[in-house]
């Protein structure tokens, strides 16, 4: 056994003129392990953020929400909390900007007491955030007020009142950016809701109390009035609950970008891997002569594994702290997800689990070549023309083995969950297969078909794919991925788009009016009328609550959940439930529900038959429950259901199901009524409309909010910008993530042409040599690269048409239309890359002197 | 030294079968320098390469000092090289990463000896490399290569010498000069020397000349021809 010091002088002095080239190989991974490092750091750093940021982001030490006006027994058990407490209404309404008559949906938040307890509102001016609750003024989000060039001062309506803007809302406890997007917030004094006039019959309100506990352990106190809340239908939530609920929550996103890196991170090991091969390969006649002069194979792997393991090393370290320069990036990059302060710490472990993992993953990738020098005989010094390594070795399937068991070991660790590990790996293993299955399929099939009537210039630049030692395959693998992630992305985010967009074309409704009440119904259309817009549908809804199902009764069911019994309270989406029991929601929920006798145009029948209209009492009234609703609450068709309308009793049964298209812009419901039974109940109208241009929206709407202040109106052009501005946000995280992988491609491309520049520049001489101009030279190198680009940006593509394709028939049931252009433009994008990249770093092919290289030829 | 017995070498290419080495037998007795002579594709370099434990016959058995080579695997027989057996190639075969010294050094590494420098370094400066000590290969004459793969196959004080056209890749002058040091090194330290060649002047320096044709041995017979003794003073 030799000392392992003369592995590492060995290992020193065969590398010293491929040091710089084996740090160039290394590259590949720097980056993987970079996003390892700063989504591990980043996601410990949140984890802390969130623990120490939880009051804030509560603002409370406890909140109880409810989704009803409080009865008189709720407001007794409320008001006996022994505590201070402040009070929240919120709901979306219209607001009027007064100064240039732009009127548009917002969440007005009503607000009495002095919430935030912990944390603030914060807002320009400061002092806005304490004046507008003693006057009758309002605190505008700071976008809405960008948008519709209002200030600080100006007044905005909101139902049939008038207040003064205080100020702006720049930040409000846990809300982040997305949610402020999709429902800028108003706030207002609690004291002028009801002289607003805004809240009418069916309008939906969410009432929040906020408490502030300052005797004892408020998570005890929680625990001991939990029993009461319960069994009176009220929610609430803690620091406690609300700290549990966002580190699940994030640690879900955390997740996912740890292991977006790993997987840049192992497509730079592949890279990785292929450069080792070439280095061995060029190794091989320095291998046979020391294998001549008495070294055993052994020792042989041993020099070239040191050297593997320093520059893997080397380039762990390297990665792990370009991590945390790129740690520093990501807060920004989440600003608009993340409802909190994030701050930069030096995560230590995550360092030193990065370069572990770097370390690890570089060594298992570069054993597949590096086993091959046990391989290599010693008669390779006597004849060159010899095969360099013969045989199938089976150490080789255990390398494979080991890498599967650390990627599901790695993935293990990061998800706590065998399955998903394995379902990570496995899919991993596939995409992989299928990849590089789509990538040599291409090569095969041009090669194939390639003309052999083209110009010499393009045959060569072909040809020069398919050089010895070329890294073609993985160049293809690597940079297809990422390709395929953003493809991906932004095929689905498209096609989200594309459903809002085409639920409104030919001539259907692309405006919505909520809220109205019965006497408003005939001005309303009397309104539109008169801006010749044409009334498409006319909606009539009923607010209702369930209160017992097959004979099981709301209140016992609640009792008890208040109990601890089988209705447990996280009975959710997806959780076992005894087979008989009935999911709790559906008792604590308050309905929103139709009547009519035909099915719309989203929606179609999968059981039973939709309900006869009923003409006297003693008829049944069979009721229609979408399916989805039914199947996750465990209610079947024929089951008797009575609901508690406005405070009478309607026994009903389940008489069918129907399938319904949630995602498309028009009203569905959970339960549909027959006719002939709700027509007298208190009920409100939503009307659907249709108008054609941007300005006659805005006309129609400021109309709509003058005359009728409590309707509120949604139109197409406002959903779309809010989606697209949600897509977006949401894009730019993942968007970032799959530039990892892209640029990991890329990078294994930079090491690919620098590692064969040397093969590049002969072939150049050679060329030139033989007549050919630099010009020529220079479009077969371009050619080259638009081969590799194409194929690359092309193996992408259509693996992200396929993935997003899959998405849109299986989670949105819709075929996916593609937009050809946006296809060509992805295409362009990463083959221009390739090309650009490909070329600039062969510029030195062209300036070598044919002498120079003929005579190192001797 | 060295004995072969009935060895033959057969290749295997695309479905057929090619006799390199036919039966050949021959043994060669300690110190003795012997030439392998003969025309391309008559086998010399696969024999050299067989005697030398490089590769394994087809049938047949190869004892280097006392040891049957059939009987060990391929880190066995890289032992075996290390302790017995020097090299010299046509093509030198030094490792370019390597200086000249280091190139020396690395039997003697392998061997897990001790002054390991020092003992290169007096090769070195036998074969008059004393100031190129430190310099790679590429910075090295063709001649000047040579003599350091000369006196890295003397490192390890070999007791058999296999040398490969060794002077295929140098000019006149200078192919005399290394042949000089070949046979002086040899006969200072003693070693048996095995010389493939197609230099029949070099060929007849040699004690012995074995000629291979199309595999089978030809001729096997004794030389009177010795070195110049001008050539070796010039060492």
């Amino acid at each position: 056994m030799k000392k392992i010091s003369w592995y590492f002088l060995m290992a020193w002095r065969d590398s010293r003129r491929d040091q710089s080239r084996l740090l160039l190989f290394i590259a590949a991974i720097v980056l993987g392990i970079a996003a390892l490092v700063s989504t591990l750091s980043f996601g410990r750093n949140l984890r802390e953020d969130i623990d120490d940021q939880a009051k804030e982001l509560l603002g409370a030490d406890m909140v109880i929400y409810s989704n009803r006006p409080l009865s008189k027994a709720d407001e007794m058990l409320l008001d006996s909390l022994p505590n201070r407490h402040s009070e929240e209404c919120s709901f979306a309404s219209m607001v009027y900007f007064v100064r240039n008559g732009q009127s548009r949906l917002v969440q007005v938040r009503a607000i009495e007491g002095d919430y935030p307890y912990y944390g603030e509102l914060e807002t320009t001016p400061a002092a806005a955030d304490t004046d507008f609750r003693e006057k009758q003024e309002a605190l505008v989000d700071k976008t809405l007020l960008l948008q519709y060039g209002a200030k600080p001062g100006d007044s905005v309506r909101i139902g049939e009142l008038s207040f003064a803007i205080a100020g702006s809302l720049d930040k409000a406890p846990g809300r982040n950016e997305i949610s402020m997007t999709v429902a800028p917030p108003v706030y207002i004094p609690l004291r002028y809701m009801e002289p607003a006039g805004l809240l009418k019959k069916g309008s939906r309100v969410n009432y929040q109390y906020y408490y502030q506990y300052l005797q004892g352990d408020p998570e005890q106190f929680a625990q001991q009035i939990a029993p009461r809340l319960e069994a009176v239908g009220l929610h609430y939530e803690t620091i406690a609950m609300r700290k549990n609920r966002m580190t699940n929550a994030f640690q879900h996103l955390t997740e996912f970008m740890t292991l977006i890196s790993f997987i840049a991170l192992l497509l730079g090991a592949v890279g990785v891997a292929s450069s080792v091969n070439i280095y061995i390969r060029e190794k091989v006649s320095d291998i046979a002569i020391l294998r001549c002069l008495g070294l055993k194979a052994r020792q042989a792997f041993l020099v070239y594994l040191v050297q593997v393991l320093v520059v893997g090393v080397l380039g762990s370290v390297l990665g792990a702290g370009l991590g945390l320069v790129l740690q520093q990036l990501l807060p920004g990059v989440f600003k608009d997800i993340l409802p909190l302060e994030t701050r930069f710490r030096v995560v230590w472990p995550a360092f030193f689990e990065g370069i572990a993992v770097g370390v690890i993953v570089s060594l298992l990738f570069a054993l597949l070549p590096l086993l091959s020098v046990r391989k290599i005989s010693p008669l390779l010094t006597l004849r060159v023309s010899l095969e360099p390594v013969r045989g199938r070795d089976p150490l080789r399937w255990l390398v494979y083995i080991v890498i599967l068991g650390f990627i599901a070991f790695f993935s293990y660790l990061r998800m706590e969950n065998g399955r998903k590990a394995l379902v990570f790996t496995v899919s991993l293993l596939g995409a992989f297969l299928v990849l590089t299955g789509i990538a040599r399929l291409f090569l095969f099939l041009i090669r194939r078909a390639f003309p052999e009537r083209w110009p010499y210039l393009w045959r060569q630049g072909f040809a020069n794919l398919f050089r010895p030692n070329n890294q073609t395959v993985i160049l293809i693998v690597t940079i297809g991925l990422g390709t395929t992630f953003i493809g991906t992305l932004f095929f689905v985010q498209q096609f989200l788009i594309d459903q809002v967009t085409t639920s409104a074309r030919g001539g259907e409704g692309n405006m919505v009016l909520f809220d109205i009440q019965p006497d408003q119904v005939k001005g309303i259309e009397g309104l539109a009328g008169q801006y010749h817009l044409p009334v498409k549908q006319e909606i009539p809804i009923v607010t209702m609550r369930i209160v017992e199902v097959r004979g099981q009764r709301g209140d016992s069911v609640l009792g008890q959940v208040a109990n601890g019994g089988s209705h447990r309270r996280g009975q959710g989406f997806g959780e076992r439930m005894d087979s008989n029991a009935v999911g709790r929601w559906v008792f604590e929920q308050e309905l929103r529900v139709t009547y009519r006798d035909s099915l719309t145009g989203s929606e179609k029948l999968v059981a039973g038959q939709l309900g006869a209209p009923v003409s006297g009492p003693n008829d049944p009234i069979s009721i229609s429950l979408a399916e989805d609703f039914a199947k996750r609450w465990n209610i079947r068709v024929g089951d008797p259901v009575v609901f508690d309308v406005q405070g009478v009793r309607i026994a009903t049964v389940v008489g069918s199901l129907r399938k319904v298209q949630w995602q498309r812009l028009e009203l569905s419901f959970f339960v549909v009524f027959p006719r002939g039974v709700l027509e007298r109940a208190p009920q409100f109208d939503v009307m659907i409309t249709r108008v054609n241009t941007p300005e006659e929206s805005a006309r129609f709407q400021r109309a709509i909010v003058e005359k009728f202040p409590n309707v509120s109106v949604i139109d197409l052009q406002l959903v779309l910008s809010v989606l697209d501005e949600v897509l977006g946000k949401i894009g730019d995280v993942i968007r970032f993530m799959a530039g990892f992988c892209i640029l990991t491609g890329l990078i294994v491309l930079i090491t690919s042409v620098l590692i064969s520049k040397y093969q590049r520049i002969r072939e150049s001489v050679l060329l030139r040599t033989l007549g050919a101009t630099r010009r020529q030279v220079r479009i077969i190198l371009l050619l080259e690269y638009f081969f590799l680009g194409t194929l690359a940006a092309a193996t992408g593509i259509l693996l992200s048409l396929v993935f997003a394709e899959a998405l849109a028939r299986w989670s949105f049931e819709a075929p996916l239309m593609i937009h050809w252009v946006a296809v060509a433009e992805i295409f362009v994008a990463i083959m221009g890359l390739t090309m650009l990249i490909g070329l600039y770093n062969s510029r030195g092919v062209l300036n070598r002197p044919p002498l120079e290289v003929l005579r190192r030829e001797d | 030294m060295l004995k072969i017995e009935k060895v033959s070498k057969t290749y295997t290419a695309g479905g057929r079968t090619l006799t390199v080495l036919d039966n050949i037998s021959f043994q060669v007795g300690e110190s003795e320098t012997v030439s392998i002579v003969g025309p391309s594709g008559s086998g010399k370099t696969t024999l050299l390469g067989l005697s030398a434990g490089l590769d394994r016959s087809s049938t047949g058995t190869i004892e280097l000092n006392g040891v049957s080579l059939g009987a060990l695997d391929e880190d066995e027989r890289a032992v075996l090289r290390n302790q017995y057996v020097g090299f010299i190639f046509q093509n030198f075969q030094l490792l370019p990463t390597l200086t000249a010294l280091e190139n020396v050094m690395v039997p003697l590494e392998l061997r897990g000896e001790k002054h390991v420098r020092a003992r290169a370094r007096e090769l070195l400066e036998q074969v008059g490399l004393g100031d190129r000590l430190h310099h790679y290969p590429a910075q090295l004459s063709g001649g000047e290569q040579q003599r350091v793969s000369l006196a890295r196959a003397f490192a390890n004080r070999p007791r058999i010498l296999f040398a490969d056209e060794p002077t295929g890749n140098l000019d006149t002058e200078t192919s005399e000069l290394v042949a000089g040091m070949i046979f002086d090194l040899n006969r200072q330290a003693g070693t048996t020397l095995v010389l493939v060649t197609h230099n029949l002047d070099l060929a007849a320096s040699t004690g012995r000349i074995i000629k291979l044709g199309k595999g089978h041995i030809v001729s096997d017979e004794t030389s009177l021809r010795e070195v110049p003794s001008d050539k070796k003073k010039t060492l």
